[in-house]
């Protein structure tokens, strides 16, 4: 479904430039849920603009079902980590939803029934009248997930979208993407710097070297399908698998120290 | 109110022919503009200004919106703008009045070249400062041409562009008075230069206080205009997160 190969990405500035991404090969399957994650500063959020076509990358392809991304494909949706620039603040929580479909020509009716379903969904059906600002962080967040489920997207991108909620807001959010992703089977890449995080919703964990970027490990999480925020989190296996990612993580930065993160321009 | 009662105090005690009282400066008031006058005088005044300023604010946010959106264009036109912004506008009056003769078109002319500069200045400012995010967002989710134009990109800069046609709206009222005090037949600007001219000096004052009425109630319309288009900019406290 979603297919990364060899993808790097250089920055150029005047005088020097910086390789952020040096190469990754990774792929989600169809309707599968994969956490990245990674050392902080290691190029998650580039990896993820990359991947959205909203930053053109160096070398290397992203394929959306076998198709090239070269901008935004209209199949795909993103919920930003910050809740707070990603909604018009002068639109109601209603409108922003909706906007999408109305540039999608989506006809008035099924535009309705979308919006309405996917702020029940998220528990915002009160609030669609409210503009954002009139929100907590965490229900600003809501809105944003709901207007990414009723775009429909095939690929649903999220990056660090619970970096800057509470935590137990950020357990129940945790939960609603579990559902939701369910509900609509849509193929999810999830960015997080947050350990427990990933293993907990992914099926997959991918953790990412620091910069310059390359995939350290592709991990199968073989936890339960059915995840619970008390159960999941106390079995055994949830602590291994959280413990070895997390050695991973730290030996990642032990490489960061030894080699340099900048080069000078030739 | 003390204004106005130590307005009286010395122009009563003092009663030089140059300072009428309040009394009789509100007696001419209502003598001398609630008349044929108002059709005459005030009404082209005010639909100058009007004129100006809509061309104004469409010249201003036509080009500002361009410029704020590209670097490029941003980096060669601005200091040819800055430069222009500091001309003061009145100087423009003779000028004008040579390319575009002594008719309304030369009024309109001068109130639109001093009310642009705030308005396209601040309408860069505005644009170039839009949020990056939302730009993200918009591209995501396939906002693009006029209704990205509409509901983000203006939008996104109202506050900004309100702010420049507040400035605009108070250089436009200058200009309106100084282009009809020049080379006139009609206007506010022209009476009151006449009045002065023929010792009328009571009526003198009585269109100053008028002109000082029409700014207010032009600036509290303006006012309520704002609330409205920018209640989501106040509710969230007037800053950007």
């Amino acid at each position: 479904m979603l297919e990364v190969t060899g993808l790097k990405k250089v920055y150029q500035a005047p005088g020097r430039s910086v390789e952020a991404l040096r190469d990754l090969t990774f792929r989600v399957d169809a309707a599968e849920l994969v956490c990245v994650v990674g050392p902080s500063g290691c190029g998650k959020t580039t990896l993820l603009r990359c991947v959205a076509g909203l930053l053109p990358a160096t070398a290397g392809t992203v394929r959306v079902s076998g198709e090239p991304v070269k901008g935004p494909p209209p199949s795909m949706a993103v919920v930003f980590q910050e809740y707070g620039r990603s909604l018009f603040p002068w639109m109601t929580v209603w409108q922003n939803v909706e906007l999408p479909l109305q540039e999608k020509k989506v006809p008035r009716e099924e535009r309705r029934r979308r919006v309405a379903e996917s702020l029940e969904a998220v528990g915002l059906a009160e609030a669609a009248s409210a503009h954002p600002w009139q929100l907590s962080g965490g229900m600003q967040q809501r809105v944003a997930i709901a207007r990414a489920a009723a775009y429909e997207p095939k690929v649903l991108l999220m990056d660090e979208p619970f970096a800057a909620v509470d935590a137990q807001t950020r357990a129940d959010l945790e939960d609603l993407i579990l559902r939701l992703w369910r509900d609509l089977e849509v193929t999810t890449l999830f960015v997080t710097h947050d350990i427990d995080e990933a293993v907990y919703l992914g099926q997959r964990v991918i953790v990412l070297s620091s910069s310059p970027t390359v995939v350290m490990e592709d991990l199968k999480i073989d936890l339960p399908p059915q995840r619970d925020q008390l159960t999941t989190r106390s079995l055994p296996r949830f602590a291994e698998l959280r413990g070895h990612v997390y050695a991973q993580i730290q030996r990642a930065r032990g490489v960061r120290e030894a080699g340099p993160a900048e080069q000078e321009a030739r | 109110m003390l204004l106005v009662l130590g307005w009286w105090a010395v122009s009563a005690s003092g009663g030089t022919f140059y300072l009428p009282t309040p009394g009789e400066v509100a007696a001419t008031f209502a003598e001398t503009w609630f008349s044929q006058r108002l059709l005459d005088d005030v009404l082209p005044s005010l639909a100058r200004l009007l004129a100006g300023y809509v061309l104004a604010t469409l010249l201003g946010v036509g080009l500002g919106v361009p410029i704020g959106l590209s670097p490029r264009l941003r980096a060669t036109a601005e200091p040819v703008l800055e430069f222009f912004r500091a001309i003061p506008p009145p100087i423009l009056v003779p000028l004008v009045m040579l390319l575009a003769g002594i008719d309304n078109a030369m009024k309109v002319l001068v109130i639109v070249s001093g009310c642009v500069w705030p308005i396209l200045l601040n309408t860069v400012e505005g644009v170039r400062a839009l949020d990056e995010v939302l730009s993200d967002t918009c591209r995501m989710y396939g906002v693009r041409g006029l209704s990205r134009l509409r509901r983000f990109t203006l939008r996104g800069a109202s506050p900004q562009i309100m702010a420049g046609l507040r400035q605009a709206l108070s250089i436009g009222i200058i200009l309106m008075v100084i282009s009809e005090m020049f080379a006139s037949s009609s206007g506010l600007g022209f009476t009151i230069v006449l009045f002065q001219r023929q010792f009328q000096i009571a009526e003198m004052w009585s269109g100053i206080v008028l002109l000082g009425l029409l700014g207010f109630a032009l600036s509290v319309l303006f006012r309520w205009l704002e609330r409205r288009v920018l209640s989501w900019y106040y509710g969230r406290g007037g800053e950007r997160a």
